[in-house]
């Protein structure tokens, strides 16, 4: 101990640190938990194939998602899919997904679409994690009227319906995608806010903070170096499925008309432009919508594994529990 | 138990008074003048100046929250500025076609996902297992408008013609009419107040309301046309509860007590159903209790879907028309009626788990 002591301040929290390794050893146990979840390996190649898709969306699509064919080609708008290998005329140019009201490719603009829905997914829920980690940290470490202000307004937030309060500050802020992304942004804070701040009510009196603060470590080291890594966990559990439902909710709002507006190829708009032609032609409605579900349950089960790994009940698995 | 519930009571004024300024500010900075909103584009200066007089709409924001607040506390939501009819009135046509349709969603949630998710849990591993849960994990990442719009295009189109068609839109068939309860019984109605507004309300739950009467045609119409937007409802929230149920059992049958249970020669329907069945319930009512917010989101996409006219279109049309009195009350019914929802989870743990002090 006294060791420790003479050292100079910075090298003294250093060698004060023995978590490291033992958290090094917690993720690469982690993951080696998550292998062996069979939903979450489903979810994580899911995922992997839709990052490709997103990220080669260009090479993939065969057309541009936003150029109308007319004059191009011998189609009408509209068109069913036509499938060379299915037996559609080698003569007839090859649409796999048909031709939407403005004639153009549905694939095209369902595999663009991959790229919109994971950048909302990716931006929208890191926004509500950073914001939401600084308010639930500073409430839970701070306590007092502090911790009562946020948690009171964190709790009208939650009083809301989510789609209801999201609609309404899309309302105020006007309609787009950003803007639908930041106002599901502010309605997800909440959750990412009381997790950490539980966390960090649970950890805040423990004897490795003390130690810390009797080392002389500020306020901000204490947080971002002793407490902070606990609500690490949960965070990346519930960010994982949060992404999943930032996803489905930018699509709702995208489909009454709020969110993505036109070209931009995103799904729920895409969706939400030809529901009245879904009696003549259903491949424009049937497409997009399996493309959001396919995505939403990528994330839903990698997220779920991750819970699985994560959770601390199953950590010391055959040992018996309380 | 009463002291707790007291101080839950207290606990939620403050929420409720911050959703009413919230809700007020909302409705004052969505941009986009009422005036010009609902008197056209061509209004005059001078007609727009006497519409926001008449409103009280030139007021400082500050007068106006007064204003609207001292109207709640008697039961005034204010005029619809779009329509010139009370918000109470527009809300006692509204409401009942929304709390329908959710506790529809609700119930069918409830009476599917939950066996199923106990069923999944008892065979863990079974192709019953994997096949709801792979059922579950789907149905959570479904949008409800997509797949409101399957269902239609399933049993409007695809099944025509046959005794499984359904009707993708609207409350009732042309013709069908209801008879309120209150005149079949022959009771005097006041015209306004609580009591007019209490049975009007009822009456306009169509299916109660035919329940009540007898009126077998109305019954069967308006369930018919309530089946797929219920069942598009409470896909989402089912899957949840399967889930859900399946873990919280699958935790509960791993204890010592459901093993002594067993160890005592008990059947495993008797051990599911008499020990392990009631502490496995505890966390799903607690997530049966939120899904209610989610059923509320979930009606103005399906209500959008199939033509209803319930709160969800109502606040979504009041936005688009800057009909503030419409959004404000509708929304502060709707976050009352969660807050309140959430208090009686929350109350109902104890009943339903006695080793909970509330205290």
């Amino acid at each position: 101990m006294s060791t420790v002591t003479e050292l100079p301040l910075d090298d003294a929290l250093e060698t004060a640190d023995i978590g490291d390794y033992k958290s090094n050893s917690l993720w690469r146990l982690t993951l080696r938990r998550l292998f062996k979840q069979r939903s979450a390996i489903v979810g994580g190649i899911i995922l992997l194939v839709l990052i490709f898709t997103a990220i080669f969306a260009d090479f993939i699509a065969p057309y541009d998602p936003t150029d109308s064919l007319i004059g191009d080609e011998p189609v009408k708008k509209r068109d069913a899919p036509c499938i060379h290998l299915l037996g559609c005329p080698e003569d007839q140019p090859q649409h796999i997904m048909g031709l939407d009201g403005n004639v153009r490719d549905v694939f095209s603009r369902v595999v663009h679409g991959t790229r919109v829905s994971l950048r909302v997914g990716f931006l929208t829920v890191g926004f509500a994690v950073i914001v939401g980690t600084f308010l639930g940290a500073v409430s839970g470490f701070f306590g007092g009227w502090t911790d009562n202000t946020i948690m009171r307004v964190l709790d009208v937030v939650l009083a809301f319906p989510f789609l209801i309060l999201a609609i309404a500050i899309v309302s105020v802020l006007g309609p787009g995608l950003t803007n639908t992304m930041l106002a599901i942004a502010i309605v997800s804070i909440p959750a990412y806010a009381r997790v950490v701040r539980s966390s960090v009510l649970s950890v805040r009196e423990q004897a490795y903070v003390e130690a810390s603060r009797a080392l002389g470590a500020s306020n901000f080291q204490i947080l971002l170096q002793r407490i902070l890594p606990n609500a690490l966990p949960p965070l990346i559990v519930i960010a994982t499925l949060g992404i999943a439902t930032a996803i489905l909710d930018t699509a709702a709002l995208s489909f009454i008309g709020l969110g993505a507006q036109e070209p931009t190829p995103e799904w729920g708009a895409m969706l939400g432009r030809e529901r009245n032609q879904l009696f003549s032609a259903p491949h424009l409605v049937i497409f997009p919508g399996l493309a959001i579900m396919i995505t939403v349950l990528a994330f839903n089960l990698l997220g779920d594994g991750l819970r699985d790994a994560l959770d601390p009940r199953l950590v010391h698995a055959g040992v018996k529990q309380e | 138990m009463i002291q707790y519930s007291i101080r839950r009571i207290v606990a939620a004024i403050p929420v409720i008074f911050g959703v009413l300024l919230l809700v007020f500010i909302l409705a004052r900075v969505i941009p986009g003048d009422p005036c010009r909103a609902i008197l056209g584009e061509k209004a005059t200066q001078e007609a727009c100046e006497d519409f926001n007089r008449r409103k009280g709409l030139d007021q400082p924001l500050p007068v106006q929250f007064v204003y609207y607040i001292r109207d709640l506390a008697q039961g005034d939501l204010g005029d619809s500025l779009r329509f010139g009819r009370p918000v109470t009135e527009i809300l006692e046509e509204r409401l009942p076609l929304t709390v329908e349709l959710s506790i529809t969603a609700l119930t069918i949630a409830l009476i599917i996902g939950i066996p199923a998710g106990i069923l999944a849990a008892t065979r863990r591993n079974s192709v019953a297992d994997v096949t709801t849960m792979v059922g579950a994990n789907i149905g959570v990442s479904m949008p409800v408008f997509w797949l409101g719009l399957m269902l239609a295009f399933l049993f409007a189109v695809l099944l025509k013609d046959t005794p499984l068609s359904l009707p993708p839109s609207g409350r009732l068939s042309a013709g069908v009419i209801p008879i309120p309860f209150y005149e079949v019984f022959g009771w005097e109605v006041p015209e306004s107040g609580p009591i007019s507004f209490i049975v009007t309300f009822i009456s306009n739950m169509f299916i109660l309301n035919s329940i009540l009467t007898l009126d077998g045609e109305v019954f069967t119409d308006a369930v018919r046309h309530l089946i797929l937007p219920a069942i598009a409802l409470a896909t989402i929230p089912m899957a949840i509860l399967a889930r859900m149920s399946r873990s919280s059992m699958l935790e509960v049958l791993g204890q010592d007590y459901v093993r002594t249970a067993r160890a005592k020669g008990l059947k495993q329907n008797k051990v599911v159903m008499k020990h392990a069945w009631r502490n496995a319930l505890l966390p799903v009512v607690t997530i049966a209790g939120l899904q209610l917010g989610l059923i509320l989101s979930g009606a103005v996409l399906t209500e959008t879907i199939f033509g209803l006219a319930g709160v969800g279109r109502a606040v979504f049309e009041g936005i688009t028309s800057r009909d503030f009195p419409i959004i404000q009350g509708f929304v502060l019914v709707i976050a009352i009626g969660y807050v309140a929802i959430n208090l009686f989870v929350d109350l109902s743990y104890s009943f339903l788990d006695p080793r909970i002090r509330l205290d």
